[in-house]
């Protein structure tokens, strides 16, 4: 019994981790499926580390440019570029 | 002639009816202005540091309870502004730490994503997959705030 659930968790996560491959960049992503669990854990890390740089970064730019900016106008902009998309 | 807007998600995956973007992008710019308006003595780095919390924070509402990454997002936030009205200066609340290099794959991304700790391999495996879902929609929206701002928005 315990036998069959871990059978279905198995494929469970490799689907799972095949979900992950595909949310990766472009650049990160090994060679097929052939890349052992590991590796992309450890691409999922530094993809994920580099987003929160990224947030990081933004917001030192946003600092900066909140200064001089018009938000509303920034706001009406953004707002009716996700309306159309 | 377009498409209705109702098309049904082609993508099994990703929920129809999840955190819209529409929803991140409002939470995120009225906490922008709120900054602006409320803090115009601090330092760049104390807003910078409300601006990064504000990103996670509508990340986090907009995701809402049904998720384990946002649950524990909004725990940290909560949790971490009753410090601070207590306490002086912290890190920004929300903000995950440095993780050490010596651990395991799945121990050093259960560091990264925020409820990750004690998670079961497969419940952390979803959950990042939709952790990196809202947070790589968060820094589009924040570099399109960052376009929408420069030289042409004044």
């Amino acid at each position: 019994m315990s036998g069959r659930r871990s059978r279905i968790s198995e494929e469970e996560i490799k689907e799972l981790i095949s979900k992950l491959r595909f949310l990766l960049p472009e650049t990160s992503r090994q060679g097929g499926s052939r890349a052992s669990a590991a590796k992309l854990l450890q691409e999922t890390c530094n993809y994920i580390e580099s987003l929160h740089r990224d947030v990081d970064d933004l917001s030192d730019r946003l600092t900066e440019l909140m200064a001089t900016m018009d938000i509303s106008s920034a706001q009406a902009e953004i707002v009716r570029s996700l309306l159309r998309s | 002639m377009k498409s209705s807007t109702r098309n049904p998600n082609p993508n099994p995956d990703t929920p129809r009816f999840g955190p819209s973007k529409l929803m991140v992008a409002f939470r995120f710019l009225r906490a922008l202005t709120l900054v602006h308006r409320t803090a115009p003595n601090s330092s760049n780095a104390a807003r910078s540091r409300r601006i990064q919390r504000a990103a996670f924070a509508s990340m986090a509402y907009s995701a809402g309870p049904r998720r384990a990454w946002s649950r524990a997002l909004l725990w940290r936030l909560h949790f971490h502004r009753a410090r601070r009205l207590c306490a002086g200066r912290s890190r920004a609340a929300g903000v995950p730490r440095r993780p050490s290099t010596t651990r395991s794959p799945a121990d050093e991304l259960r560091r990264l994503v925020p409820g990750g700790t004690g998670m079961d391999y497969c419940s952390l495996l979803e959950e990042t997959a939709d952790y990196i879902r809202c947070l790589s929609e968060q820094v589009k929206l924040m570099q399109s705030v960052v376009d929408s701002g420069g030289p042409r928005g004044r």
